[in-house]
């Protein structure tokens, strides 16, 4: 049963990949579908035997690498914080299988989609039931190969393939540095697999790596190397860029990759690395800091986007800013917490705008949307459902994850915790609330509300989507709503020992008793800011004049302008970054050293040089016989002086008579 | 009077004669094989004078070797010549330029 939640997909995915032609468009669909739907009651059942009941499994395959003191195996490992995981990814990824059996209905490559969204659920699997670092990089790879599978998916686009390799590309330099931290926690432990490295972690505090002349703390070094591949895969600030491109992929593709599934690796890696973490104080400062910076970084852009799936994807990036941060205040357990109500809501706004954009004939742009609310009733409550879970509206899903994050935020307002780097992440994240709530509702008002902008050749063909995909939104609306309330006991309650060992928290670091008695008015600030939000946001849509006050200064357009440019991040990296590096590329190591000095020194040159020097040399045969008879006298009376001038000690002369003859021919 | 310096300057300056003149005659190849033929007497003449002068008879065994060598050598190079002036009617020394580079 814990290998076959593998074996399923991996199965499904190659069957439906290669045998696409003979199982046709819905056999592909049923198929694949099907395995990922086994492997979900699968993930309830190690949910309940693991995750509920507490008893971990530990599953070795077979031997994979040995060699010297290295020694590696195909080994599986499923805890508490895998279960969860394994629950996240199979749910949200069935559902997205079965939304795209309708969604994709139309396209040719209906089989192709459908195996590459498998592959990814496996390497996804694959990625948190591991037990070491490697088999976990092998998934982490792999769902980044999937990931440029898929949003490359419709290859004849160019911006497709364009945000498909910016994808796979901004997530390598997050790759390479998660290949540096594997390396780092090599040399300091000896060994890859998470048992050995978490219950030696205690005796390496005071384990400092000699580099260069530096003293550097080694655990601190392995948990930013560690942090910057999360930075890649989970979208932190500085490698955030290819999120929101990386819509251009089919939307099921952006609910399973960018909702629910593979940004949700980076904030996985840092739970399950919480046992090295939390020896390190720079390390979780560095991430409250990226983490916060991430949050509202992201929830500002979303509030000045215009396309419909790139407010939700800014509002990921947000989320897992929220995830990470909350990973470096210590609390693993809310992190993921938060992380599984997150899926929940946020595949469900996904698919919903998925629907939406179905109905609208492949509109994206919310500008041209309006008063879908009488044509998509469905949609648009499910889409209310995920907006309000997601603004964090009490008893909702985000409620319970989000607001006790940031409770947990506030206890930086104590100094005796030693917290006051926490102080950055409440205001911070305080903030985002109240973006996030904005933008959600600026997209419910835009979308759903506000008079329509559409023409009426669409407007008269808009039509609720059918029942398979209308069941997964269903589906994922109940969890938004229940997942929250029903798991919060088990995961962030008082003393619960659901997490096991899977979790590691510091007592020192532990604020859970804290937070419960903070002060009333502190614990309704997150409610009053996201309540503003959509008060503001309805006050800006429904009263249409107010707009006008909004175009009236010109530094306040300046700054719409501003991050509607996402804060012209691209811009200055293609500035700086990417064209500097393209331009070396091709000026400096290609054109001037590839093709300019080495081709030079090496075979171009030294084939323009020998025929010049044959041929030089050639000329000294005149044919006058009257040449050859002074040459050969020459050369006598030449051996003669050089035996002189050899034996001579006041001369050395063999490199300069090897010179002598090289540029001989050159004077003839 | 004969002394190892005589002998040895004697037929050093004869070879260095002809040498020259095979070196410094730029216009007639039957200069160059008289030089030519000179080299082989101031050859022998030196293996004859240090056969006197060391008294050992293989230097005059030597030179009596040589002399016949270069009497087949005159004879084929002159043999050379006579074919050579019959196919181009010249024996000009800058004509002889065929085997060029």
């Amino acid at each position: 049963m814990y290998l076959l939640i593998l074996a399923l997909p991996l199965l499904g995915s190659l069957i439906t990949g290669f045998g696409g032609r003979w199982l046709g468009r819905y056999g592909a669909a049923i198929l694949s579908t099907t395995c990922v739907l086994l492997s979900t009651f699968l993930a309830i059942l190690i949910f309940y035997e693991v995750g509920l009941s507490g008893t971990t499994c530990y599953i070795y395959l077979a031997p994979w690498i040995e060699s010297g003191i290295f020694n590696l195996s195909w080994g599986f490992l499923f805890d508490s914080l895998t279960s969860v995981m394994l629950i996240v990814i199979t749910v949200v990824s069935s559902l997205v299988h079965l939304y795209s059996i309708k969604y994709m209905e139309n396209d040719p490559h209906c089989p192709r989609f459908m195996s590459y969204l498998e592959i990814f659920t496996f390497f996804m699997l694959v990625l948190v039931t591991s037990d070491n670092l490697i088999q976990m990089f092998l998934g982490w790879e792999g769902v980044g190969l999937a990931s440029y599978l898929l949003i490359n998916f419709w290859y004849t686009r160019l911006a497709a393939n364009q945000s498909a390799i910016k994808a796979l590309v901004v997530n390598r330099i997050g790759d390479f540095g998660l290949s540096l931290g594997i390396l780092v926690i090599f040399y300091i432990f000896h060994s890859v697999e998470y048992m050995t490295i978490f219950s030696m972690v205690p005796f390496f505090t005071d384990y400092y790596l000699l580099f260069m002349g530096f003293n550097i703390h080694g655990l601190t070094l392995a948990g930013i190397f560690l942090f910057i591949g999360a930075v890649g895969k989970s979208a932190q600030l500085g490698l955030h860029t290819w999120l929101p491109d990386a819509m251009e992929g089919p939307t099921p593709v952006s609910a399973l990759i960018h909702a629910a599934t593979m940004v949700t690796a980076g904030v996985f890696l840092m739970v399950r690395f919480s046992p090295l973490l939390e020896y390190s104080p720079v390390v979780l400062f560095t991430l409250v800091v990226f983490g916060s910076l991430t949050a509202f970084f992201a929830a500002m852009t979303g509030v000045f986007q215009n396309d419909l799936k790139r407010v939700i994807a800014y509002s990921t990036c947000s989320q897992l800013g929220y995830m990470i941060f909350s990973c470096g205040i210590s609390c693993y357990n809310v992190s993921m917490f938060h992380l599984t109500n997150h899926a929940f809501f946020k595949a469900l706004l996904f698919l919903s705008a998925g629907s939406v954009i179905h109905a609208v004939s492949d509109e994206q742009d919310m500008r041209r949307m309006g008063s879908l609310l009488k044509f998509l009733p469905l949609t648009y409550s499910l889409m209310l459902v995920g907006s309000l879970a997601l603004a964090g509206f009490p008893f909702l899903a985000g409620f319970y994850s989000k607001d006790f994050i940031l409770e947990l935020t506030q206890m930086s307002l104590y100094p005796n915790l030693n917290l006051s780097y926490g102080a950055f992440s409440c205001w911070l994240g305080s903030m985002s609330v109240f973006f996030t709530s904005f933008y959600s509702f600026r997209l419910i008002y835009l979308t759903f509300m506000n008079s329509t902008n559409s023409n009426r050749v669409i407007v008269n063909t808009i039509h609720e989507s059918s029942f398979l995909m209308s069941l997964p939104l269903i589906i994922l609306g109940i969890g938004s709503i229940f997942v929250g309330y029903l798991t919060r006991d088990f995961f962030i309650g008082l003393g619960t020992n659901f997490w096991g060992s899977s979790i590691l928290i510091l007592p020192q670091h532990s604020n859970f008793v804290e937070a419960e008695w903070l002060p009333v008015v502190t614990k309704w600030l997150p409610f009053h800011l996201s309540i503003l939000g959509i008060s503001l946001a309805s006050f800006i849509n429904l009263t249409p004049a107010f707009y006008f006050f909004l175009k009236f200064p010109r530094t306040l357009s300046f700054f719409t302008f501003l991050v509607n440019k996402k804060w012209y991040f691209d811009i200055l990296y293609n500035r700086f970054l990417v064209y500097p590096s393209m331009h070396f590329g091709y000026l400096v190591s290609f054109k001037n050293l590839d093709r300019g000095f080495i081709e030079l020194l090496g075979p171009y040159g030294l084939a323009k040089l020998m025929p010049l020097w044959s041929s030089s040399l050639s000329k000294l045969q005149t044919g006058q016989l009257t040449h050859y008879i002074f040459f050969t006298i020459l050369g006598l009376c030449l051996f003669l002086v050089l035996v002189l001038f050899l034996h001579s000690p006041l001369f050395s002369l063999s490199s300069s008579l090897l010179g002598l003859f090289l540029i001989l021919p050159f004077f003839v | 009077m004969l002394n190892q310096i005589n002998c040895i300057s004697i037929s050093s300056l004869l070879f260095l004669i002809s040498i020259l003149g095979i070196f410094l005659n730029q216009k007639n190849i039957l200069v160059m094989l008289m030089s030519l033929e000179m080299m082989f007497l101031a050859v022998s003449f030196n293996l004859i004078l240090s056969s006197i002068y060391l008294d050992d008879i293989v230097g005059q065994v030597f030179s009596l070797l040589i002399l016949t060598v270069a009497a087949a050598e005159s004879s084929i190079g002159l043999a050379i010549l006579v074919v050579y002036y019959r196919i181009r009617g010249t024996i000009t020394v800058e004509l002889m330029s065929l085997t060029k580079g």
